[in-house]
């Protein structure tokens, strides 16, 4: 066992170089930066609408690029496509197991995707006259944590089996699997252009990968535990992301470092979800105390909170035009707030 | 979540939260100064001491906490459904009855916030108890667990069985009244901790997770070699100093908060407050006229021209008058490629080979020669990212030259100065009476020399003068 040990001393090592050319690059704080930047008044956002329907805990939800529409995930063993702007259920889609973990509204609007427990991320088209399902993808060999469509041809999947993978839609294959990860992968997002994406794991790290390529190009670590939600910061230039450890922190891919850790002594439940305002400016996490705190990313302070759910705010989601924030909650219920 | 939570750098994450809080409530309930009025409840022919009626409950909470009763009765049902108090009456229906149904603390013992594992072991005994005390007491739902467990726990059924009887026969030394009562306790304990099937599992925490101390990947001589790898190449990446990088977030900030309607209100209106849908009419993708804040935000980055379909038709008039839109038009079809079906690929890419890549093409763009080279020699086996190269060229050609040019133009200019700057909403059912339009009572706003009236007049904001309400 001589050779690994000396492996994983030089891994170490190397590892150890890194962390000092990042210090080298750290000639500023945030809070420096910051400093003239006014701070953000306390956010008192109201609830608007509160969408009822599903029958159990909701685990997710994805607006449409309409941003009236939206697709919601419940173990009830459902997909609902909500009208949220007049609460109407456009479709009630029945799936195959309900143990749902994800989903999924492609940009065009023609599908949507879920997946979960049975390992599989199942694509159904919402524009035939009764809902259809398109494809089955059947790789993983863990549960599925995670989708997100770049068109309506391809498909990012991130799953318990540490994987995650590109699939052609057509074809039901997969075209690249990101192999890198040591524990379950959590959640995904993809960058602005498209061109890459980042994902958050068990094994308490985020990495940014190249989507044609396959390879990880920059690992973030700092977290503690599962991080459980991740978004790109608008500009594409930095990650947020949200953690078991209580915290979120946002990492900055050019100077390769974390930039701050959005953390308060009294929080102390789990992060399950996030999602940016179109600025960058607020972010709304979702945590296992039943609220959404609301962090000003700039100065790192809290702003303000959500609260009305009954149980765990299970998803959280800001719609491109950055108009209002939907929660989704174990207690079965979505909330929009403004 | 995970069960391994970690305790790691002081932060040690508390499992349901709402546990706690939840039994601070209980201990102030059975405060013998403050707390419930208890009494003794008949349930059928026995006495059941400290009982209190669901009103009561309700009628608590109300006073504790300054709270109406719809909230007191929601509070009080999450105290029945995660065990804390237990009903007598019909005591599989764990809801909280705002009458005079009789109630009771749950015991301590039994507490959820102990997170005592409910074992297999527990649950199987619990229901060889069950069993034997009355023959076909067990609920469908039970005998079918019973089996279950009978099978999968068959090697130490002999150990089940004893210690179900042990138990009978010790609480048979007991008096009725607090034999009963013992059953209730426990019988409520195992409705919260398995619940009948259609009811929610209160406890329930998701699946089980591997991470780095249950991993199933390889950690083998092969994995560290590539970490090892992964590590060199790492060091020699370069990176931008924090001081640029942190300076880009704030300016981003900056420049899009006029454009963040959580932060700053939109105008007319935000639908989701006033049920008008003007704003996404006015925003729309067929507009006639856009806003001035959408062609202002063209001016922020190239992507966010070409992401907008109104901008890029704009930024196509104007390449058109510069007889270059052939390099907007080849750019439109590499996304076509990328992101189309699959099957469609060769055919699509050929047709890009004829339009713009062929010598003497009708719309010929101008790529280097190297990049055409590669790009000529690709094609001939097409797949989906093999106009990549030749695309990224084009982008960066517009990026920096046209684009630039475009924002000086008077094309731009004069759209930007003929924009629509929406006027507020003003939807007065009496004339007399305003309903507030804009953003939430206590918008985010950057308040601005102590302005506090609420209006959207901030730096970066279009220079509109908004009607101030009175």
């Amino acid at each position: 066992m001589g050779e690994m040990d000396q492996m994983k001393k030089e891994a170490e090592g190397l590892k150890s170089q890194i962390e000092a050319a990042r210090k080298a690059a750290a000639d500023t704080t945030l809070a420096d930066a910051a400093s003239g930047v006014a701070p953000a008044p306390r956010v008192q956002l109201k609830t608007r609408k509160t969408l009822k329907g599903h029958l159990a805990k909701i685990y997710a939800m994805h607006w449409a690029t309409d941003c009236r529409l939206m697709v919601s995930a419940s173990q009830d063993g459902k997909l609902i496509i909500w009208d949220a702007f007049s609460g109407n259920k456009i479709n009630a889609v029945p799936l195959k197991s309900s143990w749902v973990m994800t989903c999924a509204y492609a940009p065009s609007g023609n599908l949507v995707a879920s997946g979960g427990l049975d390992n599989m991320c199942t694509v159904y088209n919402l524009k035939t006259p009764v809902v259809k399902t398109v494809k089955e993808l059947d790789a993983h060999t863990g549960y599925l944590s995670c989708a997100r469509f770049l068109s309506d041809t391809e498909i990012l999947t991130a799953s318990g089996d540490t994987t995650c993978a590109l699939w052609d839609i057509e074809t039901g294959k997969q075209k690249t699997v990101f192999l890198n990860h040591v524990g379950d992968c959590m959640c995904l997002a993809l960058s602005p252009d498209m061109n890459m994406f980042i994902s958050g794991a068990c094994d308490s790290l985020a990495k940014l990968w190249d989507i044609r390529d396959g390879t990880c190009k920059q690992t973030f670590q700092g977290h503690t535990s599962d991080i459980n939600a991740i978004s790109f910061f608008p500009s594409g230039n930095a990650v947020v992301t949200g953690s078991d450890d209580c915290t979120c922190k946002m990492y900055d891919l050019r100077s390769d470092q974390e930039v701050i850790s959005y953390q308060d002594a009294q929080l102390n439940s789990g992060v399950t979800s996030l999602a940016l305002s179109v600025s960058g400016r607020l972010i709304f996490a979702g945590y296992d105390d039943f609220n959404c705190n609301i962090w000003d990313s700039l100065k790192g302070e809290k702003v303000g909170v959500l609260s009305g759910h009954d149980n765990r705010v299970s998803c959280t989601g800001v719609p491109q035009d950055g108009m209002c924030v939907c929660t989704g909650s174990w207690d079965s219920f979505l909330k929009i707030w403004n | 979540m995970t069960i391994n939570a970690l305790n790691q750098n002081g932060f040690q994450r508390e499992q349901m939260p709402c546990l706690t809080k939840m039994e601070r409530m209980i201990v102030a309930m059975q405060d013998p100064d403050m707390g419930m009025k208890m009494r003794n409840q008949r349930l059928l022919i026995t006495v059941i001491p400290h009982a209190m009626t669901g009103i009561d409950i309700v009628e608590w909470l109300i006073q504790k906490y300054s709270i109406c009763e719809e909230e007191a009765l929601h509070l009080g049902n999450l105290l029945v459904k995660f065990g804390y108090i237990y009903p007598l009456r019909e005591p599989r229906n764990l809801c909280l009855k705002p009458d005079e149904s009789p109630y009771r603390f749950q015991t301590p013992y039994y507490w959820t916030t102990t997170c005592w594992p409910a074992t297999e072991l527990d649950y199987a005994i619990y229901l060889a108890k069950k069993n034997i005390r009355k023959q076909g007491e067990l609920i469908e739902y039970e005998k079918e667990s019973y089996n279950a467990l009978h099978k999968r726990i068959n090697h130490t059924w002999d150990f089940v069985v004893m210690q179900a009887r042990e138990q009978l026969r010790a609480s048979k030394q007991r008096r009725k009244a607090d034999r009963i009562v013992l059953e209730c306790q426990e019988q409520a304990y195992w409705l919260v901790n398995r619940p009948p099937p259609g009811v929610m599992n209160v406890l329930e925490q998701g699946p089980e997770r591997k991470n780095n101390l249950n991993t199933r990947v390889q950690l083998n001589a092969e994995f560290y070699k590539k970490e090892i790898e992964q590590n060199r190449r790492g060091i020699g990446r370069n990176r931008v100093k924090s001081s640029i990088c942190l300076e880009s977030f704030v300016k981003f900030c900056e420049q899009y908060q006029a454009h963040d309607p959580i932060m700053q209100g939109s105008l007319p209106s935000n639908p989701w407050i006033t049920d008008d849908i003007m704003f996404w009419n006015m925003n729309s993708d067929t507009v006639a006229m856009p806003t001035k804040l959408r062609v202002e935000r063209w001016s922020f980055s190239f992507m966010e021209l070409l992401n907008d379909p109104l901008g890029r038709k704009e930024l196509l008039r104007y390449l058109e008058k510069e007889f270059s839109a052939e390099n907007l038009c080849f750019w439109q079809a590499c996304e076509d490629v990328r992101h189309g079906e699959t099957s469609k690929i060769p055919e699509k890419v050929d047709e890009v080979y004829k339009q713009f890549l062929a010598p003497g093409a009708s719309r010929w763009v101008n790529i280097d020669s190297k990049t055409m080279e590669k790009t000529l020699e690709g094609i001939k086996r097409p797949h989906r990212f093999v106009l990549d190269d030749a695309q990224l060229h084009i982008y960066f050609l517009m990026k920096k030259d046209s684009y630039p040019r475009y924002l000086k133009s008077d094309l731009y200019k004069n759209l930007l100065a003929k924009a629509i700057v929406p006027q507020e909403t003003k939807k007065s059912v009496f004339p007399f009476m305003r309903r507030q339009r804009h953003s939430s009572p206590s918008p985010a706003l950057v308040p601005s020399g102590g302005e506090d009236d609420g209006k959207a007049k901030s730096s970066g904001a279009a220079p509109t003068k908004i009607n101030s309400s009175s």
